[in-house]
């Protein structure tokens, strides 16, 4: 299978996150584009075509997205640039980010244009604070180069960046949540309908998208919906970073089509499992996905529908490979208690059942555990699913449940054998 | 006053100034504020309070929000070790170990000298070069106890 390079093709260029560059490589020739020869219609119209689905996590239609913002609300609209990456296993916004911050500056202008959008935010995790100065420095390169600010390019356009920082907590990625931190509050989600495209930053419309998404704007302007979507499935359109980790003899950031099957992405691109061990399972969206045994890895390929066919979903791209050593019972605590902690508390289901799916997994793990603690745990999960105010409850559910259903020999093992027990537990 | 020296104070007004609304520039002014004092005390927040307008209650209940705003000293040197998944998946129960012993001290601590102060993080966007820890704003991958003494030891 071919495996074009759309958006890693500039990541080996020396200073390739430079203008000069980028400008010579093709940059910003896809906003000149837009501007000059696209309404913002026909800007909306190539991107649905294109089969553009978000980077994020939701994989929602980016074209459709930016279609539900109202034309006549009267009202400022905004652009965010939702570069809070923070779902473990997730590690490819930080390459576009340092690599080629530009293909995410064009991407967030182009989108500014389609829905007439004036200002526009970049919200940077403030663990990455080093690529909010790369991001900064980019920013005020393209506007020396006349690209950001006043009349663009002579277009008549106008459009500002703001480069803001997080300052931790997960639920900042969450798209509400990040709004009301933006707007410098507690970041508690907001209750939807009403959306952001209608109701977002500061009451108006906003669209927001991740950097991964913006950046794949520009090819698609420059060379068609219809090529991007070639490049993948009828569905999933185009190529995407998959940041691989684990159990793999070379974990790294692989830009692959989707629809790239998931074996030849383990066994070939990545080396296949570390130590010529055999695969256990496999985590294909980031901690929030549900798992996969080793045989629905390996007959899956890399695409919004695939996954979604097995009940789990490709979410963020991270792929996290199990090796048969791995004790699944002590991954499912680790990220149940990555949940636990990153509850922001609002709703109870979420905030006391993270807690208690802790509590239950620890004395599981400590050699206390009773048999029906196995089916204590799995209804526990099943309860905070679909219960909660925002999807973060449901990732909690969707990492321990389906663990219980497809690998049940690993959690009665602790309660059938107390000796496997671990003799310190990390304090949750 | 002199929390905020004269300089941050331009830079705060400055960024201030580049927003639709002032409390928006909430988080970007505590980070001034922060990476000049070193944390946030009452005095701070009471700064920044007025600055923007808000309540020091306003203030002080968003900071409590997020994890990297400190309301307590930290050591010169902030460890901050991912112990999340893949992480995990790449060893970093041998890091964690390693770094209690050789500090002294556990997770939320800071060594007696004041130099280092030791935490747990979340995943902190390393994951497919574990395990990675960062130092203050500095991140480090593919860590062994060897390479973090190297690191260390190699600190001014
Ligand atoms: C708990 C939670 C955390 C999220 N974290 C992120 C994140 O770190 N980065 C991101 O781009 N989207 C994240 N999302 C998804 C966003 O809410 C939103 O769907 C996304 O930014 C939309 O952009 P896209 O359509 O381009 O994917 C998160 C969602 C939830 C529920
Ligand atoms: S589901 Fe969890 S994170 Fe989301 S609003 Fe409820 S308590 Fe907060
Ligand atoms: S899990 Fe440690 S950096 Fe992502």
């Amino acid at each position: 299978m071919e495996k074009p390079k759309v958006l890693s093709a500039r990541f080996d260029l020396p200073d390739s996150h430079r203008l000069e560059v980028y400008r010579r490589t093709g940059g910003y020739r896809a906003l000149e584009k837009a501007l000059r020869e696209m309404t913002p219609e026909d800007v909306i119209e190539e991107v649905k075509k294109s089969a553009l689905r978000g980077r994020g996590g939701a994989g929602f239609s980016t074209g459709l997205k930016w279609s539900f913002v109202p034309k006549d609300s009267g009202k400022p609209t905004y652009v965010i640039c939702n570069a809070d990456e923070s779902e473990p296993g997730t590690c490819k916004d930080r390459l576009i980010m340092e690599k080629d911050p530009h293909a995410m500056i064009e991407g967030i202008l182009i989108a500014a244009y389609a829905i007439g959008a004036h200002l526009a935010f970049i919200y940077i995790r403030g663990e990455y604070w080093y690529l909010k100065e790369i991001v900064e420095g980019a920013v005020e390169e393209a506007r020396a180069g006349g690209y950001v600010g006043a009349n663009i390019l002579g277009s008549g356009f106008d459009c500002d960046i703001i480069v803001h920082p997080g300052a931790g907590a997960y639920i900042c990625g969450e798209e509400t949540a990040l709004m009301e931190s933006l707007e410098g509050k507690r970041a508690y989600p907001r209750i939807k309908p009403p959306f952001p495209a209608v109701v977002g930053l500061y009451g108006c419309p906003t669209i927001i998208n991740n950097v991964e998404t913006l950046a794949s704007v520009p090819p698609i302007i420059l060379n068609g919906g219809d090529w991007f979507r070639r490049l993948g499935t009828e569905k999933s359109g185009g190529t995407r970073l998959f940041a691989v980790s684990g159990h793999v003899e070379r974990p790294g950031v692989y830009e692959l089509p989707m629809g790239y099957p998931m074996k030849a992405m383990i066994y070939e691109d990545c080396g296949g499992i570390r130590q010529g061990r055999c695969l256990k399972a496999v985590i294909p969206g980031g901690s929030s996905a549900p798992i996969l045994t080793a045989e629905e890895a390996e007959a899956c390929t890399l695409d919004f529908e695939s996954l979604a066919a097995l009940r789990s979903m490709l979410g963020s791209g991270a792929i996290i490979i199990m090796d048969e050593t791995t004790d699944l019972v002590k991954v499912v605590y680790r990220i149940a208690r990555f949940y636990a902690h990153e509850s922001c508390g609002w709703c109870v289901p979420c905030r006391e059942g993270t807690r208690w799916m802790v509590k239950i997994l620890e004395r599981l793990l400590s050699g206390r555990g009773r048999t029906r603690d196995l089916d204590l745990l799995y209804d526990l999960a099943r309860n905070i699913f679909g219960t909660t105010h925002c999807p973060l409850g449901d990732a909690a559910a969707w990492a321990v449940y389906p663990a219980i259903e497809k690998f049940r020999a690993d959690f009665e093992k602790y309660v059938t054998q107390p000796t496997v027990a671990l003799t310190t537990v990390p304090a949750g | 006053m002199t929390l905020v020296p004269v300089e941050a104070e331009k830079k705060i007004d400055e960024i201030i100034a580049r927003y639709p609304v002032r409390r928006s520039a909430l988080l970007p002014v505590l980070w001034v504020v922060q990476r000049h004092v070193g944390y946030l005390p009452d005095e701070a927040l009471a700064w920044v309070a007025d600055k923007l307008g808000l309540t020091f209650m306003d203030v002080a209940t968003t900071v409590s929000f997020y994890t990297m705003f400190t309301r307590r000293p930290l050591g010169r040197y902030h460890i901050q070790v991912c112990t999340n998944v893949s992480c995990l998946l790449g060893g970093c129960e041998e890091i964690e170990a390693h770094l209690k012993k050789k500090l002294g001290i556990g997770f939320g601590e800071t060594t007696p000298d004041g130099r280092f102060t030791l935490s747990e993080v979340e995943c902190i966007g390393a994951c497919s070069w574990a395990p990675a820890m960062q130092i203050n704003f500095d991140f480090h991958h593919h860590l062994t106890p060897e390479k973090v003494d190297r690191i260390l030891d190699a600190l001014p």
